[in-house]
């Protein structure tokens, strides 16, 4: 520790610390533009100028270390001076066109110009210009604005880890901008909006539309992925105009990924459900509340007086908060049903047996930077889980070795050390190799449930993951959304248990959704003479109740799923939007609310339980999900349905310690033999697109207008391809079972050999049907 | 006789800068010597001490004392780099000791990796200077081949690889730190310092860089001994130093002549103001260096105290003469324009300050400065100074200051008369275009 004084204020300080840690650890507040805590140190702007003590020169605080014994004074005559003279500079040739800037009224050069800039300008001349550029749907520009701070520069290549800005030409004609005819891809590009200091870049959805002072700032949670960014929602006059992030160092920091921050816009859908809706005859009739819900009341009955309560089933989205997915299953329950479930992607439900506790990531996301080893099973993390993604990679520059294996290659923007590139049907062999070596460099017995059915050979691969995670220290095996969608996920989850405990490690389930493990607290699951998602599809109900999910689009089965709802009696979807799917399978509409109109409760992958308040009025005839359910059970006489708010409704869904309740331990489940697929038959690889993701997303304009949201293709390796005598461009048939959909074929090196990469949740691939398991190819 | 010089001493033009003329005139012999009795580093560091070396690039750092900064006992790797990245306008001094002394440089390299424990150098070459790379290139590989380069130096087990880096023209990257990012592949843009290079330089490794005078001297003190340079100048001002006189003379060109020697002599040698005509002014040290008329300058002795003590500075010894025929605001127009066109535009003072001081000097040459023009100037530049992250800022800013600090009513006279003090015709005979018999 170090002994300094700031503006006469003794502070002691971290060796190593500059001057501006040292001046906000005293609470002194130094002006500055290219300065940002979570970003290297660039000292360009000079506007965090002081007077050091001995220093002939003023010193930029936020590169000066800090010495033992240093005076410094921030806002003395000779600090205050040079200050000001750097942002006489900054605004020589700033536009000052603040009248018609987005940034106006939260603009830091606008701010600071208040206590440092003159009331006139002293500069004569002509002033720069700078042609705007194409920085894709989501980032406007007025690069006439820009200062040259850099962070943007910066934030593409240290945080979202491929520099998709930099400074091009020199002095005064130096211009931010993207490579030649490239715009800024990143899934996390709208942050460069929040850091950009001035009104260069802005958020292109946005632009326009209100004024900073305008609209109110209401906390809430991100209803996307398993991370739980917390976010600041503004609106105006109950219109969601943007979303920025809200700081939390344990969760999101202070970025948000662009499906966090863009997918607002699907709240303004045209496909927004405003009204009840029944279907008679064929035909769809708005309704009132009363009606429809007597509709749907009686309609359950009916079913269950005929069919029996067991024909009814609920599936939930695991987008929904917790508190209307414990409605949901107490709905159905009440019925005497025991359907009921949120894992509608989910093919292997095994480990439903002997449940252990909710999956989750096994960790704290805060501790991911603590990691040193760490192997990924199954995953699109980049895309699936942006945010973890950028911990993984920043825990990478600090000597985090990451291992990957699965059947694809994406580029995550960190260094993956081993890799190997397998078919879905391999990923159990895999692991099992892994097991296989680690044990046999550890010298220890492997658990005898397993020891039977694991590979005798290893491959050079599989030795080489098990001796990087055996170096470790502190080690982590996380299975992704593919390993968790996998046919034999129990299995996997079973081997990395295995793994973890050869390497005094931890298992991780990463988690597709913002309510992966809230679904399980709130005991949306199937009573043990239920039925799980999977077998509701397999073994058509008579009646579905559907919350928040889209038949085509949401299932590990679309086309089945299409077919066991189309063939119900009654489908009752309680969905914020409409779309062909819901309108063909279903007999009611219920408009509920999506997370910006209503209260509830996200638990997040590391059991963080999240709750939020509407920031915002439903929209039309729109009702919170929690209130319809509670309705509907007081409409069907069921008892413990009573509730005034949401939180009472929270009080009986969650624990009150949810993290007891969190376990990936797998039990009763036996590692099957190998189970190789017949020669020749190709195996389906499924992505789900991240702006396809849930309905919100995928409603949302600009995101489907970026480059993430390109249509699906056929992508096969040229191997393969060579083998199935195809060529990329062609137009192929895919064909699973009875289903099937047309598609581009595409070559593609980063995918393992004897698979078809075709991703899910979108309108093009939605006729197929399992998202793994066997699919062939024809030429048409 | 001082124009013999001492590291263009016997170098006859094209004709003997190869391995074999140079070893003729004593060539590598130091080297040699330092490598067959393994004279200790410590050694060497003290001779270069008492020879009170000061850098030869422009700030004339005392060359045995950066030595010493370099962390010997650094484990990993430790890089020197040479910086023949002479861009300064007004300077032309290293180019000629690569075109005909290359391995002056060579071995001076090599004795300070010696020194330093670096197994690895770079000499960065100027973009604009094509040949000279090439002939660098050239001397490298005879070098190379006679074992004075490279693994296991003359069978010792010493070694020291050396390659030349030829940049893209950019001034700025004759900043040390902006020619370590250029060497790496990035662009040619300074870091702010602390850490110094010698801490965290090239590949953020300990890195040593001196200019290309500077590392061709060293062979020459380790032959002939730190005290018998120093006496060679004056004290403090130690050795022999290369002025690239240009300008308004009838003679221009390099001239290596001890520190101290008086300017009027160095004029002298130079063959004398052109045409007969009265000297103006002359800046002392490349272009960044303030102005000194004519008066303040025929006073001094061409050393690094000196020219400070008047007010400016050594820097690279780049004299450049100007006669009466020159006007001051046109002068200083072009020299404003070089730095605004050469401003990497990495730090906001730099960046916009250039262009609004070469704006401010282009009005008022062309007839529309205001009254308040020369105090807007002084008030720019000392917003500039000392608040950027290199020197270019300074750079940029001592030009200025000084021609208006020293010319100013010539500068009046511009704003109020919208028109220059010296007619048109006086410049038009002083200029290039009428070249004197004499030349």
């Amino acid at each position: 520790m170090l002994e300094i004084e700031i503006d006469g204020k003794q502070v002691s300080v971290q060796d190593g610390s500059t001057v501006m840690d040292a001046a906000n650890q005293a609470g002194v507040y130094i002006p500055h533009f290219c300065y940002h805590k979570k970003l290297s140190i660039a000292a360009n702007c000079r506007m965090c100028l002081v007077q050091v003590e001995k220093a002939p020169k003023p010193l930029p605080a936020c590169a000066t270390p800090v010495t033992a014994g240093m005076k410094v004074w921030t806002h003395s005559e000779a600090a205050v001076k040079a200050q000001k003279g750097v942002m006489e500079f900054l605004l020589i040739n700033h536009p000052l066109d603040c009248p018609i800037c987005d940034q106006g009224g939260e603009c830091q050069l606008q701010d600071l110009a208040v206590g440092y800039g003159g009331a006139a300008s002293r500069y004569q001349e002509e002033k720069r210009v700078v042609f705007n550029k194409n920085l894709g749907p989501l980032v406007s520009t007025d690069m006439t604005r820009c200062i040259n701070c850099t962070r943007c520069v910066r934030f593409t290549a240290e945080i979202a880890g491929e520099m998709e800005l930099g400074q091009a030409f020199r002095g005064e004609h130096a211009e931010i901008m993207p490579f030649i005819e490239k715009t800024v891809d990143s899934e996390l590009s709208g942050n460069i909006i929040d850091l950009c200091p001035v009104g260069a870049l802005t958020s292109k959805p946005f632009r326009f539309s209100a004024r900073t002072w305008e609209m109110s700032r209401r906390r809430s949670v991100s209803p996307h992925d398993s991370l739980g960014a917390n976010l600041i929602v503004q609106t105006k006059h109950d219109v969601v105009k943007r979303v920025l992030p809200l700081e939390n160092e344990e969760v999101n920091e202070c970025w948000l990924s662009d499906k966090d921050r863009f997918s607002y816009e699907g709240l303004e859908s045209e496909e927004r459900l405003t009204t009840p809706m029944i279907k008679q005859d064929g035909e769809w009739k708005a309704v009132d509340w009363q009606s429809a819900l007597e509709f749907t009341a009686n309609g359950l009955l009916d079913v269950s007086r005929e069919h029996g309560p067991a024909a009814i089933g609920a599936l939930g989205s695991p987008h929904a908060t917790v508190e209307e997915l414990y409605l949901l299953q107490k709905l159905v329950r009440g019925l005497g049903s025991g359907n009921v479930d949120f894992r509608l992607r989910q093919a292997d439900f095994r480990a439903d047996a002997n449940p252990t506790g909710a999956p989750w990531l096994g960790m704290k996301i805060a501790e991911v930077g603590e990691l040193n080893r760490l192997l990924v099973v199954g995953s699109f993390l980049r895309k699936d889980n942006p945010l973890l993604a950028q911990r993984v990679r920043q825990a990478a520059k600090r000597g985090l070795h990451v291992s990957v294996v699965g059947p694809t290659a994406d580029e995550w923007l960190l260094p993956v050390r081993h890799r190997a590139l397998v078919a879905p049907s391999a990923l159990v062999g895999t692991l099992g190799q892994i097991v296989v070596a680690l044990a046999a460099a550890k010298g220890v017995a492997i658990d005898e449930r397993l020891a039977g059915a694991l590979p005798t050979e290893v491959s050079a691969e599989a030795r080489a993951i098990a001796g990087s995670l055996d170096s470790g220290r502190k080690v982590a095996v996380w299975l992704g959304n593919l390993a968790a969608q996998d046919q034999r996920a129990a299995e996997l989850r079973l081997l990395a248990n295995e793994i973890a405990r050869l390497t005094d490690g931890t298992v991780g389930v990463i988690g597709e959704a913002a309510n992966s493990v809230g679904g399980y607290l709130a005991g949306a699951l199937p009573s043990a003479d239920g039925l799980n998602a999977r077998r509701m599809i397999e073994e058509p109900r008579k009646a579905y109740v559907l919350l928040g999910a889209e038949p085509d689009l949401d299932f590990a089965d679309p086309a089945a799923t299409v077919a066991a709802l189309g063939g119900a009696r009654l489908v009752v979807a309680l969905s914020a939007f409409t779309s062909a799917s819901l309108r063909e399978v279903a007999d009611v509409l219920l408009p509920v609310a999506p997370f910006a109109e209503t209260s509830g409760t996200f638990v997040n992958t590391e059991g963080r339980a999240q709750s939020f308040v509407a920031v915002a009025r439903p929209l039309g005839e729109t009702r919170p999900a929690w209130k319809v359910l509670r309705v509907l059970g007081n409409l069907l006489q069921l008892s413990g349905f009573d509730y005034s708010d949401s939180e009472a409704v929270r009080a009986d869904a969650l624990p009150a310690e949810p993290a007891a309740y969190l376990s990936n331990r797998v039990e009763g489940v036996a590692l099957s033999a190998a189970q190789d697929l017949p020669v020749g038959v190709l195996e389906r690889v499924a992505d789900v697109p991240i702006h396809f993701a849930d309905p919100l997303a995928r409603r949302a304009d600009a995101l489907r207008r970026t480059r993430d949201a390109a249509a699906p293709q056929a992508r096969i390796s040229p191997a393969t391809l060579a083998a199935l005598g195809l060529a990329g461009g062609e137009r192929v048939r895919l064909v699973q079972g009875s289903a099937g959909a047309e598609l581009t074929v595409v070559a593609d090196e980063r995918l393992a050999e004897g698979c078809v990469r075709v991703a899910a949740a979108h309108p093009d691939s939605a006729t197929l049907g399992a998202l793994s398991g066997a699919i062939s190819v024809e030429r048409i | 006789m001082s124009t013999q010089g001492m590291i263009l001493a016997g170098c006859d033009g094209d004709r003997t800068w190869r391995l074999q003329d140079y070893l003729a005139r004593g060539g590598y012999s130091a080297l040699k010597k330092i490598v067959a009795e393994r004279i200790p580093q410590d050694t060497i560091i003290a001779e270069l001490k008492a020879s009170v070396l000061r850098g030869r690039g422009g700030a004339g750092f005392p060359t045995g004392l950066k030595w010493s900064f370099m962390p010997r006992s650094f484990p990993g790797d430790k890089y020197l780099a040479c910086n023949s990245d002479e861009g300064e306008p007004g300077t032309f001094k290293d180019r000629d000791i690569l075109r005909y002394n290359p391995h002056s440089v060579i071995e001076g390299m090599a004795i300070a990796a010696y020194a330093m424990g670096a197994a690895r150098g770079y000499n960065y070459i100027h973009g604009e200077i094509f040949e000279i790379y090439q002939r660098f290139e050239e001397a490298l590989e005879e070098a190379r081949a006679a074992k004075l380069i490279g693994q296991n130096i003359l069978g010792s087990d010493f070694s020291f690889e050396l390659f030349a880096h030829h940049g893209y023209g950019a001034y700025i990257c004759g900043e040390e730190t902006a020619l370590l990012e250029s060497i790496e592949g990035k662009k040619g843009q300074p870091r702010f310092k602390p850490p110094f290079p010698a801490s965290y330089g090239l590949y953020g490794k300990p890195t040593t860089i001196n200019n290309t005078e500077t590392f061709a001297s060293v062979p020459f003190i380790m032959n002939m001994g730190g005290e018998s340079f120093l006496n060679l100048g004056k004290p403090n001002n130690g050795g022999m130093k290369l002025f690239s006189v240009s300008g308004h003379v009838n003679r221009p060109g390099n001239y290596e002549i001890p520190l101290g020697t008086p300017f009027a002599e160095l004029l002298e040698m130079a063959g004398g103001v052109r045409g007969g005509r009265k000297l103006k002014a002359v800046i002392p040290g490349g272009s960044s260096a303030p102005v000194l008329p004519a008066d303040i300058m025929m006073g001094c002795t061409m050393d690094y105290d000196s020219i400070s003590k008047a007010g400016s500075m050594l820097g690279s010894g780049a004299v450049i003469v100007m006669d009466e025929t020159t006007c001051m605001v046109k002068a200083l127009e072009r020299l404003s324009y070089f730095y605004f066109e050469e401003s990497c535009g990495q730090c906001t003072p730099c960046r916009e300050g250039t262009g609004w001081l070469y704006r401010v000097v282009h009005r008022i040459e062309h007839g529309l400065g205001r009254q308040d023009d020369l105090d807007l100037l002084n008030s720019v530049t000392g917003n500039i100074m000392g608040r950027t992250i290199c020197a270019l800022g300074d750079a940029a800013s001592m030009p200025v200051q000084s021609f208006v600090k020293h010319f100013g009513d010539e500068f009046m006279y511009h704003i109020e008369n919208k028109k220059c003090l010296v007619s048109p015709e006086a410049q038009y005979a002083g200029s290039n275009i009428y070249v004197s018999p004499s030349c």
